[in-house]
């Protein structure tokens, strides 16, 4: 049982459903995840009021702090860490692919360039 | 109302909706729907095909007068939006419907309900596309529309709210269906039935929904854009507001170039079904077949700009994706290779439905010669907005999708009818259809390089393209001939064509264990499946001799008979596959399946009501009236069980 | 789709090929889709960013050259900020809802539907005041590229957050009428999944329209 998965519902031969006894993320996990989503977004906005505003690490850093909130709603509030890997393949192929078009799509109109 | 079924005692269960028109209203069977979208699709076919007869006869001469450019305009837009959206989509449709649940052992789809609302919103939106004739305001602009011509500045009247409405519900009709049988492939095959042990056409099917939910979303947008600019004033194609008339282009093919896969991979899985059975082997390479179709719609996603070489987006993006189009054109040749060597030392028969399969390996392959040649910047500089063009997508999507679409219609009939249709009348078919075809598109090929634009409603005399024209405006009546004689086989098969049973062709694939039509309940038992051709496992194991099986190399039974799980066949007589007399299991007493409901149907006029209002000068009360109808009519549905207690 | 997959789970009873729920697959693949949909706005938000003929801008104040009328930056970061962390923490309920039902604790399982409800609504009345203000600001649908963009990807993400608060009113409903249980755990999954992707979309526009200039 140990290594199955949080949420699933296993179904047996006989197509019973069966609710698995097991360690979910208890409300510990979810406090500190609400606590460092809490926290990422602070410092989001935080920095936006600091002279970091203007400089090129700007855009940067808020990227990469959304990236991570955004990995960690997925990974933990929906349980992609802990489910089966079909999920994960349903999810994040779909977005990788968007996430080239929308890059593609800014070289094309000009709005990202490569300073060769 | 239970529709619990002792198998096979179906026929002995009264149900107010087993007859008549209720029940094809109500249906969430599979196979019903299946036909509802074949029937639909052939009707719109005959509608896409006069609008063509009647471009080709304005075109036949120079100077053609049969019709004002304006109305020519509707003609083609409404042609090619026909025939994509309400023709060749729902083809496919039906025969993902019909096909998968058979294919991979299931008695429905995941979702069944959902699944008729796909055909209602389908029905619903091909209609509200066409009553803009009645209104001698059809779309205009071309199946593209390309911006700004469709925005309200350029394009006042209701011409282009027909189309950017239609389509919006046409989309959600795909988009319900792809949903539907991406889960259904996943979580529905019988046991044993590992995916690299799937029917190809499953495959394909598989595929293909995958392009359209990634696809779809993004002419969601892009009409949604012009939707809004049009009703709500927004600036998303308005030049003085500083927008660029690009976005809609690329949003467009971003959706259209994965839609183009749509329109042929299907096809070229019913291809793959019919060319094994028809040389007596097995598909050649099944593995890199489902590679290559993996792989075609991976990088399909990569290629869009392909269609906007001329518009000025720089070296460096027409290299690239001139580039990545060469690179799209391998997988699909070495299908075309795959074929052949299907066909190679088998012992063919050349049945309708094998011309027709055969037809589209030598079209598709034409139309892919001129589309590596559009793949080359340089070259598509001369020949984009010409008829070569023209010519390059007819050959595909004619030569191909419409050929493998037709191969499927013979190979299948007799599964979903019981009778074959006849075959004379379908080598009338085929040739016709053959040779009208090449006669109508290859002189585009020739007319377009010597300078013939597309989209042009008459041309001079002095212009060169006259005979071209000639000959294609012939070639199309003969192709309407062929038509003609497909209709009227169809009609007259449907009651009085030779019985068939349930498997006529000698077919590898499960479907072909059930008897013709299969019952409500497809199979009474689910098999359990061992090998990739599980009916010639047992009735031509010769066949599969070369083809892997079990892990340990046995050649095991594929299905299970009367209950228990056999070991070695000696006879085909030991098969009832599904047969009357056969016993369910004891873990399965009766089967049930999901209760017939008009929801769907009454779902579908609650979504389309306030479009309806929204074209009929915004009429607040009808939109907001329509939508809480629909949000009703969704509760209604979602708290009602898809099947009874049991 | 609150209850069809309750009484799916019926239907859940049938041998699946993967042993995992149809429902689930289904909202995945649907969440997987919807990635395009929003990419498309974004794309399109980023496309024409800085593009506007006119003003008002978002972050810079204008002043209209032909009525020398003044526009100050219309993006109000605090107010957003706030919302954005009500969005947040209605992920928060949202969890311990679903964890209420699987273990069948019908109490709280009342209480924290109702509360990522209530947050859910609050994100919306935050967007119906910004929405108002902006409009009083000068700053309509057909204003300019920005308007129209703004509100269109912003506008479509509130609707997509409002579908989910009838969704969730709608489990709260069942709920209070028979209980939700273990056996309904999976319908709970199905909205929670639909209800974190509404969060982690606005995750990047709140990044991508209010905070990056």
């Amino acid at each position: 049982m140990a290594e199955q998965s949080h949420s699933q519902t296993m179904y047996d031969a006989h197509g019973e459903a069966h609710a698995l006894e097991h360690a979910h993320p208890d409300w510990g996990t979810y406090k500190w995840v609400a606590i460092i989503l809490t926290v990422i977004t602070a410092i989001e906005v935080w920095v936006y009021y600091t002279p970091l505003k203007d400089t090129r690490l700007f855009v940067p850093a808020l990227l990469l702090m959304s990236v991570a909130k955004f990995a960690i709603v997925v990974m933990f509030y929906m349980h992609l860490k802990y489910d089966a890997k079909l999920f994960r393949g349903l999810f994040v192929g779909p977005l990788i692919i968007a996430v080239i078009v929308l890059v593609s799509l800014l070289f094309l109109f000009g709005q990202l360039a490569l300073h060769v | 109302m239970a529709t619990t079924v002792a198998a096979p005692a179906l026929a002995g269960t009264r149900h107010k909706y087993e007859s008549g028109i209720w029940s094809w209203l109500s249906t969430t069977d599979h196979k019903k729907i299946g036909q509802l979208y074949l029937y639909t699709a052939l009707a719109w076919f005959i509608v896409g095909g006069i609008e063509a007869l009647i471009i080709r006869t304005q075109l036949y001469g120079p100077n053609g007068r049969l019709v004002s450019a304006d109305l020519y305009n509707q003609l083609f837009t409404m042609h090619g939006t026909t025939m994509i959206f309400m023709v060749v989509m729902p083809l496919s449709a039906a025969f993902f419907n019909y096909l998968i649940p058979l294919q991979i052992g299931a008695r429905d789809v995941a979702f069944p309900r959902l699944n008729a609302f796909s055909y209602w919103v389908f029905l619903a939106g091909s209609i509200f596309m066409n009553v803009s004739w009645l209104f001698h305001a059809a779309p205009d602009s071309g199946w593209f529309a390309y911006a700004p011509l469709n925005t309200r500045t350029y394009n006042p009247g209701l011409n282009m709210d027909f189309w950017v409405i239609g389509l919006q519900i046409l989309g959600v009709s795909s988009l319900a269906a792809g949903f539907n049988f991406i889960t259904t492939i996943i979580n529905m095959r019988a046991p044993g039935m590992h995916f690299m042990r799937m029917p190809i056409f499953t495959w394909s099917a598989f595929v293909t929904q995958f392009l359209i939910v990634l696809s779809f979303p993004m002419i969601t947008v892009a009409v949604t854009f012009l939707l809004f600019d049009r009703f709500f004033g927004t600036n998303f194609y308005e030049i003085p507001a500083g927008a660029d008339p690009l976005l809609w282009q690329h949003l467009f093919w971003l959706f259209g170039h994965p839609e183009v896969y749509i329109l042929i991979l299907p096809a070229f899985g019913l291809v793959s079904e019919v060319m094994p059975t028809f040389s007596r082997k097995p598909l050649f390479g099944y593995p890199v077949m489902v590679y290559s179709l993996i792989l075609i719609a991976f990088l399909g996603f990569g290629v869009w700009a392909h269609h906007m070489f001329a518009v000025g987006m720089g070296p460096i993006a027409d290299s690239i994706f001139g580039i990545t189009t060469m690179l799209i054109a391998i997988p699909t040749g070495v299908k075309i290779f795959n074929w052949l060597g299907t066909m190679w030392g088998g012992s063919l028969r050349f049945t309708s439905s094998m011309l027709f399969a055969i037809g589209l390996v030598c079209l598709f392959t034409i139309g892919g010669i001129s589309g590596v040649m559009h793949a080359s910047v340089p070259s598509d500089m001369q020949q984009t907005d010409s008829y070569f063009v023209v010519a390059h997508f007819h050959y595909v999507m004619f030569g191909g999708s419409m050929m493998g679409l037709f191969a499927g219609i013979y190979y299948y009939f007799p599964k979903i009818t019981g009778r074959f249709l006849d075959e004379k009348l379908g080598k009338w078919h085929f040739w016709l259809t053959f040779i009208g075809m090449n006669l109508t598109f290859f002189p585009m090929h020739f007319a377009g390089l010597h300078g013939m634009p597309r989209r042009i409603w008459s041309y001079d005399a002095n212009q060169g393209w006259n005979v071209d024209n000639h000959i294609s405006t012939i070639g199309a009546f003969i192709l309407a001939l062929g038509t003609l004689f497909f209709v009227i086989n169809m009609i007259r098969s449907r009651r009085n064509g030779t019985v068939s049973g349930g498997d006529p062709w000698g077919a590898p694939t499960i479907e072909w264990s059930t008897p013709s039509p299969p019952p409500h309940y497809n199979y009474a038992r689910i098999p359990t499946i061992t090998s990739r051709y599980p009916m010639w496992d047992v009735k031509a194991p010769r066949l599969t001799e070369t083809v892997p099986h079990t892990k340990e190399g046995e050649r095991k039974m594929g299905v299970s008979v009367a209950g228990k799980e056999t070991g070695e066949i000696t006879t085909p007589s030991d098969i009832h596959l599904n047969a009357e007399g056969a016993h369910p299991s004891a873990d399965e007493p009766v089967i049930v399946m999901p209760t017939p409901t008009i929801k769907p149907l009454i779902a579908t006029i609650a979504f389309v009501i306030p479009f309806i209002g929204l074209i009929w000068h915004k009429h607040a009360a009808i939109m907001v009236g329509g939508g809480l109808f629909f949000l009703i009519a969704m509760v209604a549905w979602l708290l009602t069980p898809v099947e009874p207690e049991h | 789709m609150a209850t069809a997959a309750l009484a799916d789970s019926h239907a859940e009873h049938h041998y699946t090929s993967t042993g995992l729920s149809s429902s689930k697959i289904a909202i995945w693949a649907f969440i997987g889709s919807e990635c395009f949909f929003f990419a498309s706005l974004i794309s399109t938000y980023l496309i024409y960013k800085g593009r506007s003929v006119v003003g008002p801008y978002p972050h810079t104040p204008w002043t209209n050259p032909a009525t020398g009328e003044q526009f100050h930056a219309i993006l109000n970061i605090p107010v957003t900020s706030a919302s954005t962390f009500v969005l947040l923490m209605s992920s928060l309920a949202m969890v311990l809802a679903h964890s209420a039902v699987v273990r069948g604790d019908t109490k709280y399982s009342k209480i924290w539907l109702a509360m990522t409800a209530l947050l859910g609504a609050t994100f919306l009345g935050f967007q119906a005041y910004e929405f108002t203000s902006f409009v009083h600001e000068g700053l309509k649908l057909s204003t300019n590229l920005f308007g129209s963009t703004f509100f269109i990807l912003t506008g479509f993400h509130g609707a997509h957050v409002t579908v989910g608060v009838l969704w969730l009113l709608t489990l709260l409903g069942v709920d209070m009428k028979r209980g939700l249980g273990p056996r309904d755990a999976i319908n709970v999954d199905v909205c929670a999944l639909y209800w974190h992707f509404v969060d982690v979309v606005w995750i990047a526009i709140f990044t991508l329209v209010y905070l990056i200039q």
